[in-house]
């Protein structure tokens, strides 16, 4: 399906090591443009270090990351590459929209109009004038996201956009993220939620440093025999069986 | 260096303080606060006393008050992930730290306006030369102040720990700058200190605007001193500015 394409995001044999312990312990995949591919794992597996490792935050100890043909982190990918962390960055003492605003002046060509839309498609539109000090934890995390769409970036990695939103927001910005895919943005999301899961074109499991699968949610099911993929990551562990694309 | 995003970056910091009304207030208050106590402490008995500490302190204030700000406002900046952020972002070190100089400056030059007013006008403070240098040094005292704070804070993991660096870096020049013992009259080992530090050069150009009409030699070398501190701090500061890190 995606092999003719180059693909966004392709990381080889990736090795970091945070202070004294291995993270990640070579690893490698690749991810098609226009896709939204999901990162799966437990807390602490390294779904956050391989992201940073994607955006060229994180110091590496071996391999290499390529995002749109280019090393991760260069120069010329900071306009298009968008990075949403955990725990939200944002400026706890200015408002919504002066955070979105002042994110938005960093990038060439993006407006303050622009800024106004990314608040009404998170939802913020009516804390705009708000201290970002003032929300709610779900407001502040969907802040902390406006911050980031607003670049418009190519390739987006977001890292659990959707904890502590309310079904219907979460479901909302799914479908977000679907439609920025279909207009060719590759969308990178980590969650711990399964239910997420199925909404992804592709999964990456992830397990103390190293993936044990990098397919399609219904093929991953299909190759463990199970019907859900709670069971199918389970499965996976249990038996050490890993279901790896090409 | 960007125009656009360096205008923003000021704009972003002066927002930042604007809806922080109890620092404000403190920026405005305090000095003209302390010139008064000093005001009631020597003018009786002994004004000259006054006329010399009042003009040295029109440069100490903003050189603490800008350190301490900026050390906690870029500590904060590292600690909640924003400084990560902005450094994913196509902005240039380059620009965050003149946006902090510029910002900061201003707020200077407001402080230090007022705080000139109060001294001449009310405390009857005189110089020989203009009141327009005073103010001019005393900027270049809080850019000073900011550059060393900016630095500080890459070696601050807290708070606790940034305004400890206040002792540890402001202290010593205060002791050391002729504001306690004329330099003249200090040990040699003292004076090799005193002229290796940059707060002993603004208190010399104060000294000079108090003695003389016209702007001499020594003041322009003494400023271009404090400013050469400055951009060696500023330097220093930009490679504590690290895009990667564990």
């Amino acid at each position: 399906m995606t092999t003719t394409v180059a693909p966004a995001i392709e990381v080889r044999d990736l090795v970091v090591r945070r202070g004294k312990r291995e993270v990640l312990h070579g690893l490698t995949c690749t991810i098609p443009p226009g896709s939204v591919t999901g990162l799966l794992g437990p807390s602490g597996s390294g779904k956050t270090t391989l992201m940073r490792s994607i955006v060229g935050v994180q110091k590496v100890e071996r391999g290499t990351v390529t995002v749109l043909g280019r090393p991760a982190g260069s120069a010329a990918l900071r306009s298009q590459v968008g990075y949403l962390t955990q725990a939200p960055s944002v400026y706890a003492d200015l408002t919504v929209r002066e955070n979105v605003r002042y994110f938005a002046s960093l990038y060439k060509g993006v407006s303050t109009a622009d800024a106004d839309a990314v608040l009404e498609s998170v939802g913020l539109a009516d804390h705009a004038t708000q201290l970002v000090r003032d929300l709610s934890g779900g407001q502040r995390a969907r802040a902390n996201l406006a911050c980031t769409l607003v670049s418009r970036p190519t390739v987006l990695i977001l890292d659990e956009p959707t904890v502590g939103q309310d079904p219907v927001l979460r479901d909302e910005l799914w479908r977000q993220f679907r439609a920025l895919a279909a207009e060719g943005v590759t969308v990178l999301v980590s969650s711990h939620v399964m239910d997420e899961a199925g909404r992804c074109d592709r999964l990456l499991l992830i397990r103390e440093g190293t993936l044990v699968a990098d397919e399609r949610p219904d093929v991953i099911t299909a190759a463990t025999g199970t019907t859900d993929l709670e069971a199918a990551f389970l499965h996976l562990i249990r038996t050490g069986q890993t279901v790896m694309s090409s | 260096m960007n125009g656009k995003i360096l205008a923003s970056t000021v704009r972003r910091v002066l927002n930042q303080l604007r809806h922080d009304h109890r620092t404000v207030g403190l920026l405005v208050v305090v000095p003209p606060l302390l010139l008064t106590l000093l005001y009631y402490m020597y003018y009786e008995d002994s004004p000259l006393v006054f006329q010399r500490i009042a003009l040295t302190m029109l440069g100490i204030f903003p050189f603490i008050i800008m350190f301490l700000i900026t050390s906690i406002a870029m500590l904060r900046e590292r600690t909640t992930g924003t400084l990560e952020r902005l450094l994913t972002t196509p902005m240039g070190k380059v620009d965050l730290l003149f946006g902090y100089g510029t910002a900061f400056g201003l707020a200077a030059a407001i402080q230090a306006s007022i705080a000139c007013a109060v001294a001449y006008l009310f405390l009857g403070l005189q110089t020989q030369g203009s009141v327009g240098l005073v103010i001019l040094i005393a900027i270049a005292n809080a850019v000073l102040g900011m550059a060393l704070g900016l630095l500080a804070s890459a070696f601050a993991r807290t708070e606790f720990q940034a305004v400890q660096f206040m002792p540890l870096i402001v202290a010593p020049q205060l002791l050391l700058c002729g504001l306690f013992v004329a330099r003249e009259n200090m040990a040699g080992w003292l004076q090799a200190i005193a002229n290796a530090l940059p707060m002993t050069y603004s208190v010399e150009a104060l000294t000079e605007v108090g003695r003389y009409a016209e702007p001499t030699a020594t003041l322009w070398k003494d400023l271009g001193i404090v400013a050469g501190c400055v951009v060696v701090a500023l330097v220093l500061a930009s490679a504590t500015l690290r895009r990667r890190t564990d």
